[in-house]
């Protein structure tokens, strides 16, 4: 295994981009990526997307974004893990360079989500879940997290409430992103009064899904940018961890194993402690998401991370930043690209380059994606030479 | 159409069938995905109580749009994904005992055939 370096990244805005295909979007984010890393020779495309099959009735986006690009004489494959598929496809891109097989590789993340009305968008995120023990009983993404707070605020003493930090710090922070989806201020109180989508979790406490795609360009050399000024960041550590898709099928539902092992794990190849963390992105589809990810990742002891929320832990100038472009929540939710996105947002905090959102000295960044109902997770480790 | 795939499925959506492992003696519902050597067939009571649950207000067309969903603790042990029916949800509560019905889970397709299954409602008798 040999040092894996990020060199360059791009995204485009999250939107609902009614003028743009899923073949322009990729497009962009990948011609910027590789513009932002000095236009390398790359050798290998990983495309992360969870529903092209689904909702844009396009498989084999791998050689089908090659040819649009002009790229053909490369090898490229698309990666499928629901929303952990942005980490899966950062792995595949981590691997290849770390074995030695290729020099410099690109992942991109697409999802276009907004060609079909909205029950035929939640029923193709419902894949994610146990399409037999969950999704033929009505089971959807948001009320499967539902399920978890529900019993989370039961067997730890929280109301809907206690979630609403993470929703409020997350639009506070989009404000600053022109990227995101959401630009507005949110406070506690409009987020108690939302319309319910899955009780307890209310509208304002769920992210939106949103078309968007995002690139990074991973190599074994490190790049200082086009203006020499940037310094190198290293992919520390890369983990991937799995538990079965139904929440029943788990003997510990509300902890989030196959996140926690993942973290672990990526921390442990980084050869950093938790607490040497700076700011990180995790699965923030709503507050509940937020709090197991913390919980798992070791950030906060189980049945802490609201109470740690209510203190401002987690929002900008607190002990651990994130979402700190947004999240899921106010960027906006781009599925099978989130995991690129979070790594398009970490490396500009690493490099100095986040403006109003610059977490100070930030130096070691974790990015978290999970598939489903964290069924799978991919953790990578960033850090600043 | 998944016709067949609603047919193989019928022990567990009819009967709350699941699955013993002859070595270990746990109870596995809904049945697991690949059989193991040692499994044997075996008929849940239909009793538990409500681990979770949530009253989903988006949820997908085929299914009705409007729906109670629980996590139940069957006494046998399995934690299953189910509708609760015959009860609205300022009624439910984390521990109220439940058993199994036969309902409509869903229609299917242009034909709109009718899928049943498990679902649950507050326990009629104790």
């Amino acid at each position: 295994m040999r040092p894996v370096y990020l060199i360059g990244a791009s995204q485009t805005p999250v939107a609902e981009h009614w003028n743009r295909s899923l073949e322009e979007l990729a497009g962009a984010a990948l011609y910027g990526a590789l513009g932002d890393a000095g236009q390398p020779a790359i050798q290998a495309l990983y495309v992360a997307n969870a529903l092209g099959g689904l909702l844009n009735k396009q498989a084999q986006l791998g050689a089908h974004l090659l040819a649009a690009t002009g790229l053909s004489a490369i090898e490229g494959y698309s990666i499928e893990a629901a929303g952990a598929s942005g980490g899966v496809a950062l792995r595949q891109a981590f691997l290849a360079v770390a074995s030695g097989v290729y020099q410099c590789v690109a992942v991109v993340g697409v999802e276009k989500v907004t060609d079909v009305l909205e029950n035929e968008l939640n029923v193709a995120l419902a894949t994610s879940l146990d399409a037999i023990a969950e999704a033929d009983q009505g089971l959807t993404l948001a009320a499967g997290w539902a399920l978890l707070q529900q019993r989370y605020g039961y067997e730890y003493g929280y109301d809907a409430s206690s979630f609403a930090p993470w929703p409020v710090a997350a639009h506070a922070n989009a404000i600053h992103n022109p990227n995101a989806l959401y630009r507005f201020p949110l406070n506690p109180a409009k987020v108690a009064t939302a319309a319910p989508v899955a009780t307890p979790i209310g509208l304002l406490d769920s992210s939106t899904v949103a078309d968007g795609a995002a690139a990074v360009i991973i190599a074994a050399a490190p790049s200082r940018g086009g203006d020499g000024a940037r310094a190198p960041i290293r992919i520390a550590g890369s983990a991937l961890a799995s538990v079965a898709l139904a929440l029943g099928a788990r003997p510990d539902p509300l902890w989030l194993d196959a996140a926690a092992r993942s973290a672990g794990a990526a921390l442990t190849a980084a050869q950093v402690n938790v607490e040497a963390v700076n700011v990180a992105e995790l699965s923030d589809q709503h507050g509940i998401v937020a709090a197991l990810s913390l919980e798992a990742a070791g950030f906060a002891p189980r049945g802490t991370a609201p109470r740690l929320a209510a203190d401002g832990t987690y929002a900008q100038g607190g002990r651990l930043p994130m979402a700190t472009a947004g999240g899921c929540k106010a960027r906006g939710d781009t599925v099978g690209a989130l995991g690129v996105y979070q790594i398009v947002e970490l490396a500009a905090q690493l490099w100095g380059e986040a403006g109003p959102l610059q977490v100070p000295g930030a130096r070691v960044a974790l990015a978290q994606c999970l598939g489903g109902l964290g069924a799978t997770a991919a953790t990578h480790i960033l850090v600043k030479e | 159409m998944e016709l067949a795939k609603h047919w193989r499925l019928k022990g567990a959506r009819y009967r709350l069938e699941g699955v013993r492992d002859g070595r270990t003696n746990t109870i596995t519902f809904p049945p697991p995905h690949v059989p193991g050597p040692d499994d044997e067939p075996v008929i849940l009571s239909g009793r538990g109580e409500v681990w979770s649950w949530t009253a989903v207000e988006n949820g997908l067309d085929a299914w009705g749009g409007r729906y109670i969903i629980a996590l139940v603790k069957l006494v046998e042990g399995p934690l299953v994904t189910a509708q609760l029916t015959d009860v609205e949800p300022d009624a439910v509560h984390i521990g109220q005992p439940v058993e199994m019905v036969t309902r409509k889970l869903r229609e299917l397709g242009e034909d709109g055939l009718l899928v049943y299954g498990y679902k649950f409602r507050p326990l009629l008798l104790q």
